[in-house]
């Protein structure tokens, strides 16, 4: 008797299940098929059903999915939302959109018209699209343990104002962001106000301002991202517990273009990243508590710029290759430490043939100070004063901050 | 044939040439003698072109030679000291004179053959002797069988030989009517050459008078004691 | 005019200090070339023995040459020569040569190795500054009689225009920080060849970004066919200037 009263919710777990699965029908929409538009099937889809979508070209203007349904596409359907509508809007939890090919977003000052938008919702995967010419791509607002996957996001337009952001993330909370190449965009990726999120394996470049920008958003990480030829690099800031961990920032040349921008960013971690061939590879202003190591600094102008606001940055066991000026900064008060990094420019000697230099380095050259100071005096950039200077600066110190130094260089590269 | 009327040139407080006229003319030879710092390099210099007088004229055949450049085709420089760029060779300096002067003038090429020049064309300037270098320049000067010819300091630095060959030179071209300047601080060299004397001091043309003058007013047979005796009654006649 | 600087060039092409000059270059080039792994890396390496040692030995061989040469041109002006003749002779010997040498010794390895814009316009404004140096030494010159004198003004020239010039500009910065000085700076530049050819040069590599504002206001400007011709017939004007001023005094020079 016991034993039958334990079975019984089994069973009635069991049977829901079972209804769940008899009751989710696959719609199909197609020229030849009942349902010639997306839009109809919507209307009668319920939750659990799949919208299976034939490859064709369709304007459903404004497409909202108010249940949980799959749509899926095949053979990449084209979604025209003709230069007016947002395409696809996200009402529903648990909404999978895969395999569709996205264009022609309607552009507008006033609303963030998107690719795809999710709406205060949870649960929903959007994966394997293409789009093309939206205003924002991906848009999250409110949104939890959504995933965006695979999906390969493109905008042509020239200026900022004509365009939004590839995937867009607003006060939303365990993201997954997975796998996507974005192009074209004002800002690749953007966060505000994201917690607990994942970026990873993300390709973003050629975006008009930043590849990767997010603001108030704690306790994300990026993992193994590559962000090349942004206009403004990448820009993170107000934000604490950012983890940063093998990505590759190549590539962002120009006034005021950043590998890596820090403002305001604190208990953060960056290792295995590679800052290869920007203005500057990271820039940090106001940032504390950040420890960075293992890092790869390869033919920059600037490998790092330190403003004086920052605190407590730990930089140790990363390689300095080729830069034209190793560390800038533009005050006399250090508060961060160097320690154990490989400097190509150390001139240095090792008697006792620990692999470690026997006097500190000092990574910030006279010209960079004055240049921190006075920027019109980079018209001097590579004039024989500027190298006099540094000569004259590395035997007697007198500008250049006496504590900002590696006590403890490398004589190899670390790896 | 060169005339100088009145003409003056200061360095700065020096006065090199003060108001001095002369006249020279074809066949004769004539020795621009006086101290050191006299003014006689500037006087030729200044016949040359390369100083410009402060005020006054010379000309050349009747024509001012201010401004003027082709006259200097008719005159053959010998400098005091001959320096030329150091990896040229002596072949290449003669060269480039004919390149210069042109391929229309006949050439005199005695000196080069009586100096031994011929035998030593490919050697560079700057290994040649002091002496050598003089020979080259007295070759140039004669080079071109010019009308005039102005040799300053001609024997200085070269071998009695040469000294003697080069004297014989000047005598034959005065022979043939041309102008023969001469500047010397070696009187007796000059004895046998000049048919005039020019004698500067500070700048000023103390006297310009004919060998036979000479000998006439002071019954001096050599030149340098006639100098001697007029200079006595010249700065006798000042002291009085 | 031909007939001397023929000869000119030849005499100093076969200069022993010439031929350093041109080995050195050439080694330095090559060594330069091999030991950095990138190539624009090299150029860069380059520029700064170009922009340095280009005009030191430019303007000190130009002037000790000339006065070398004093006893020469004494007998160049007895020859029926005008005066005009034998200094642009001089002049165009001097710069033909020392271009040479240039081309040879920087010219090669940048053909080797870097065979594209910024190679080409680097040998054309090195050509340019060897040419304006040699022009500015004879203008020294020509207003100094004494031998050390001279050499010792055409020494304090190049320092002049390799530093002292910078130092006075850097100084001017700083002096009127709160004021925006870039676009005045492209005038300045006009007042040094070094500066303007190290400008030139840089603009055309991408290290130009890093020159932050300052390098796009200075971009807009060299970056463009206007700019270059312009910033072209500056340094030209570096050469044509001092020659015609040398000439006008060496006319009336007693020599």
């Amino acid at each position: 008797m016991g034993g039958h009263a334990e079975v019984r919710p089994f069973f009635f777990i069991l049977s829901i299940f079972y209804c769940g699965i008899a009751s989710s029908r696959t719609i199909h929409v197609g020229a030849g098929r009942t349902y010639k538009n997306i839009r109809t099937a919507l209307a009668i889809s319920a939750d659990g059903d799949t919208v299976l979508v034939d490859a064709g070209h369709y304007k459903e203007q404004s497409l909202v999915i108010t249940k949980r349904i799959i749509l899926k596409g095949v053979q990449y359907p084209v979604l025209d939302g003709e230069k007016k509508f947002e395409i696809i809007a996200v009402r529903a939890n648990g909404v999978v959109i895969d395999g569709f090919r996205i264009v022609h977003s309607g552009i507008s000052s006033m609303e963030d018209l998107s690719g795809i938008k999710i709406y205060d919702r949870k649960n929903v995967v959007i994966k394997n699209n293409i789009l093309e010419d939206t205003f924002f791509g991906i848009y999250t607002q409110n949104g939890s343990n959504c995933i965006i996957q695979n999906n390969q996001i493109t905008a042509f337009a020239k200026e900022e104002q004509q365009s939004g952001n590839g995937i867009h993330c607003w006060k939303s909370d365990s993201m997954q962001i997975i796998g996507n190449s974005i192009s074209g965009h004002r800002d690749g990726i953007y966060f505000e106000f994201v917690t607990n999120s994942v970026i990873w394996r993300n390709l973003s470049s050629k975006n008009l301002r930043y590849g990767l920008h997010f603001m108030f958003s704690h306790n994300d990480s990026y993992i193994a991202n590559y962000f090349s030829n942004n206009g403004a690099g990448v820009s993170v800031m107000y934000s604490h517990g950012v983890k940063m961990l093998g990505n590759v920032f190549e590539e962002n040349w120009g006034d005021g273009a950043y590998g890596l921008l820090l403002k305001e960013i604190t208990d953060s971690y960056i290792e295995g990243n590679s800052f290869v061939k920007n203005t500057s590879g990271i820039y940090m202003e106001g940032a504390s508590r950040i420890t960075m190591q293992r890092n790869l600094f390869k033919d920059n102008g600037w490998a790092m710029k330190i403003q004086a606001s920052c605190m407590e940055i730990s930089v140790s066991s990363n390689n300095f290759i080729s830069n034209t000026f190793d560390v800038g900064t533009n005050g006399t008060l250090v508060l961060n430490t160097f320690d154990n990094n490989y400097w190509d420019k150390y001139d240095g000697y090792d008697l006792n043939r620990d692999n470690v230099g026997d006097v500190p380095y000092r990574p910030v050259s006279m010209y960079s100070m004055i240049v921190e100071k006075n920027p019109p005096a980079m018209l001097l950039f590579r004039s024989f004063l500027a190298s006099l200077l540094d000569r004259t600066e590395k035997m007697i110190p007198s500008l250049t901050p006496e504590r900002l130094k590696d006590n403890k260089p490398m004589m190899k590269k670390i790896f | 044939m060169i005339t100088a009327s009145n003409i003056s040139k200061k360095f700065g407080k020096l006065k090199a040439l003060d108001d001095i006229s002369l006249t020279c003319n074809k066949g004769e030879c004539i020795a621009l003698i006086g101290p050191n710092g006299s003014g006689k390099t500037t006087l030729i210099k200044s016949i040359l072109g390369m100083v410009v007088p402060d005020s006054g004229t010379i000309k050349f055949n009747g024509a001012n030679i201010l401004h003027s450049w082709q006259y200097r085709s008719q005159i053959g420089y010998m400098p005091q000291i001959g320096r030329y760029p150091d990896n040229m060779s002596i072949g290449d300096v003669f060269d480039m004179m004919k390149d210069i002067r042109g391929p229309q003038n006949v050439l005199d090429e005695e000196l080069i053959h009586l100096f031994g020049l011929k035998e030593q064309m490919k050697k560079k300037m700057r290994t040649l002797s002091g002496g050598t270098r003089q020979k080259v320049s007295a070759a140039l000067a004669f080079l071109f069988d010019p009308e005039v010819l102005v040799l300053d300091e001609p024997t200085a630095g070269l071998d009695p030989v040469a000294s003697e060959m080069l004297k014989e030179k000047i005598i034959a071209q005065k022979r043939k009517g041309k102008l023969v300047m001469i500047t010397s601080h070696v009187l007796s060299e000059l004895d046998e050459l000049v048919t005039q004397v020019i004698y500067m001091q500070e700048g000023n043309l103390q006297f310009h008078k004919t060998i036979d003058e000479l000998h006439a007013e002071t019954g001096e047979n050599k030149l340098s004691k006639a100098i001697a005796n007029v200079m006595l009654k010249t700065s006798h006649e000042k002291n009085h | 005019m031909r007939k001397i600087i023929k000869y000119v060039v030849s005499d100093i092409l076969q200069n022993r200090i010439v031929l350093v000059y041109t080995a050195f270059l050439l080694v330095t080039a090559f060594s330069v070339f091999s030991l950095e792994d990138n190539n624009s890396k090299g150029l860069l390496s380059l520029l700064n023995i170009t922009l340095l040692i280009v005009p030191l030995v430019s303007i000190i061989f130009s002037a000790i040459y000339i006065y070398n040469s004093a006893e020469f041109m004494e007998l160049l002006v007895s020859q029926p020569l005008k005066r005009k003749t034998i200094w642009l002779s001089l002049f165009t010997g001097l710069a033909v040569s020392l271009s040479i040498s240039f081309l040879i010794g920087i010219g090669i390895p940048i053909l080797l190795f870097q065979p594209n814009k910024i190679g080409l316009i680097m040998l054309g404004t090195g050509i340019l500054l060897t040419s304006a140096f040699v022009a500015v030494a004879m203008l020294a010159v020509v207003k100094t009689r004494d031998k050390a004198k001279g050499i010792g003004v055409a020494i304090l020239l190049w320092l002049y225009f390799s530093i002292l010039f910078d130092g006075i500009v850097l100084f001017m910065l700083f002096q009127f920080a709160d004021y925006p000085l870039e676009k005045a700076m492209i005038a300045v530049t006009a007042f040094n060849p070094i500066d303007l050819s190290r400008i030139l040069i840089l603009l055309q590599m991408d290290v130009s970004a890093m020159m932050g504002y300052t390098g796009a206001v200075f971009k807009d400007f060299f970056g463009t066919v206007t700019g270059m011709l312009t910033s072209m017939i500056v340094l030209l004007l570096w050469s044509a200037l001092p020659v015609w001023l040398s000439t006008r005094r060496f006319i009336k020079k007693d020599l």
